[in-house]
């Protein structure tokens, strides 16, 4: 896409392209995972706005750095009795 | 196709003819929100929903803004889509209006022209659609309850013209024609189905194996681009109007132009006025014409895009003309058409002399008498070559 060409009609783009978009440059806060707390239910995944949660066959492994922008959703919305992720304020990492 | 397929004539209210019509075109989905004085297009389209005379989905939601917004997602995933409103609702559906033409999708809308409160009134004026003048839409005007149903069928080709692909607006006035039976020519529902076609989507979210984004942020490196590009678009919708109206002619026998003039070859002075109100004026101009006076009118049918150069060709020739308003920019320099008249004129070599009026806010009776009166102060200043009073408000 240059400036001279015309647009793609109506901004309509394939589909996708969010990944190639940093947005883990916006964080201040970093979700930490207590590893030995965490059951796998993957409601932080299915919750993330921004698939930043990484799985592997079908366990909580981590969260992509690029992306994740420090919401705190996870954190909100793992179960309360399990309460595994915390958000730690980047500056003080 | 020979001209003046079999059709029928019947007695309807403006908005039994456009509900008429809508079921005829039998669209995708219509998300809908009544509001006076659009409503019955809408009570009449789910009669026809309810009777099974139409196939597509009707939505019933909570208000315009998720009218539009369920307009945008069905026209996003592909649907053709109808909805209609009024005033307030209109305005409830500003931002989106906004989103639906800069996502270029053919959105098919009915308005039914009312005033904006405050104060509440329900009754004529073009402050509505005038508002929305500026959205990106295409928008035409019906002077009669024939016309709003001819324009609401041609609507559908105009927004889906491939080099166009923008949403429509086909108005008319409140109550003075959406509640008042005239005669019209109803075309066959077959005919009306071939002459709006299937309608192909260019994009489409449920297209799995052509997985897009739609709606994607455009920041100051590309924003402008896509602007200019539905700028264009809108250009090309004007001659999307001459040719589907031309092609409607040639069909059904019932000519259309960008706007009407009448009486206007050898026309000292004119009116310009939209809609119903140019009937009124007509009325006026015949019994002028009869006293000697050389009076014409133009009335413009496709406001946006505005065809201006076609507009100062027609008018170069007049001394004098009034632009009449039914809608105030409150700017203190006249209403909106006025604005875009005398701005169409301004290259002219020898531009009319060109003043403005509003007339007919909330309803308030134009009568004969009134486009009279019009005629009077367009005489004087064509005798004293000059305008005392640039904009005024008049019927008041
Ligand atoms: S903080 Fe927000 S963006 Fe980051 S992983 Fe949690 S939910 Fe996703
Ligand atoms: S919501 Fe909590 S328990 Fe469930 S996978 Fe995420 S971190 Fe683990």
């Amino acid at each position: 896409m240059t400036k001279n060409n015309t647009m793609p009609h109506g901004g309509t783009i394939k589909s996708g392209t969010a990944h190639d978009y940093s947005t883990g440059g916006w964080r201040k806060l970093r979700p930490i995972l207590d590893r030995d707390k965490c059951i796998d239910c993957l409601i932080c995944w299915v919750m993330c706005p921004d698939s930043a949660i990484l799985t592997e066959d079908g366990k909580l492994t981590g969260f992509d750095m690029e992306h994740c922008k420090g919401c705190g959703v996870c954190a909100a919305e793992c179960p309360d009795k399990i309460k595994a992720i915390s958000m730690a304020v980047e500056e003080d990492l | 196709m020979s001209a003046a397929l079999k059709q029928k004539k019947v007695g309807l209210t403006g908005n039994s003819a456009v509900a008429y019509a809508m079921m005829q075109i039998d669209p995708d989905v219509v998300p809908a929100y009544p509001i006076t004085p659009s409503t019955t297009i809408i009570e009449e389209f789910s009669s026809y929903h309810a009777d099974g005379k139409v196939t597509g989905e009707l939505i019933t939601v909570e208000s315009e803004h998720s009218a539009m917004s369920a307009s945008v997602g069905a026209a996003a995933a592909g649907a053709r889509v109808m909805t209609a409103t009024s005033a307030q609702g209109l305005a409830l559906m500003w931002e989106v209006l906004y989103i639906a033409s800069g996502m270029r999708l053919p959105i098919i809308m009915p308005i039914v022209n009312r005033a904006l409160s405050a104060p509440i009134n329900i009754h004529c004026d073009h402050s509505d659609s005038m508002g929305a003048r500026d959205s990106g839409w295409i928008q035409l005007y019906a002077e009669t309850v024939q016309e709003a149903y001819d324009n609401t069928i041609m609507a559908v080709r105009i927004a889906e013209e491939s080099d166009v692909l923008l949403p429509i607006m086909s108005c008319q006035d409140g109550f003075i024609t959406s509640h008042a039976i005239e005669c019209l020519e109803l075309i066959e529902d077959k005919d009306v189905k071939d002459f709006v076609g299937e309608y192909v989507p260019k994009d489409t979210l449920l297209d799995v194996d052509n997985p897009v984004t739609m709606g994607a942020m455009a920041l100051p490196e590309f924003y402008m681009e896509f602007k200019r590009d539905q700028s264009n678009a809108m250009t090309r919708a004007k001659d999307a109007v001459s040719k589907i109206s031309a092609e409607f002619a040639e069909t059904f026998g019932r000519e259309y132009g960008l706007f009407e003039s009448y009486k206007l070859d050898d026309a000292d002075v004119a009116i310009v006025v939209l809609s119903s109100a140019a009937g009124t004026t007509k009325v006026a101009i015949d019994k002028l014409r009869a006293e000697g006076k050389k009076v014409g009118l133009l009335r413009p049918r496709l406001y946006r895009p505005w065809p201006h150069a076609e507009i100062a060709e027609a008018l170069k020739n007049v001394k004098v003309v009034c632009v009449l308003d039914r809608a105030d920019s409150m700017n203190d320099f006249g209403g909106p058409l006025f604005g875009d008249v005398r701005s169409a004129l301004f290259d002219l070599d020898t531009a009319p002399k060109v003043f403005g009026r509003i007339f007919g806010l909330g309803g308030r009776d134009y009568k004969v008498v009134d486009a009279e009166g019009v005629i009077g102060e367009l005489y004087k200043v064509l005798e004293t070559g000059k305008i005392e009073q640039l904009n005024r408000y008049i019927t008041i």
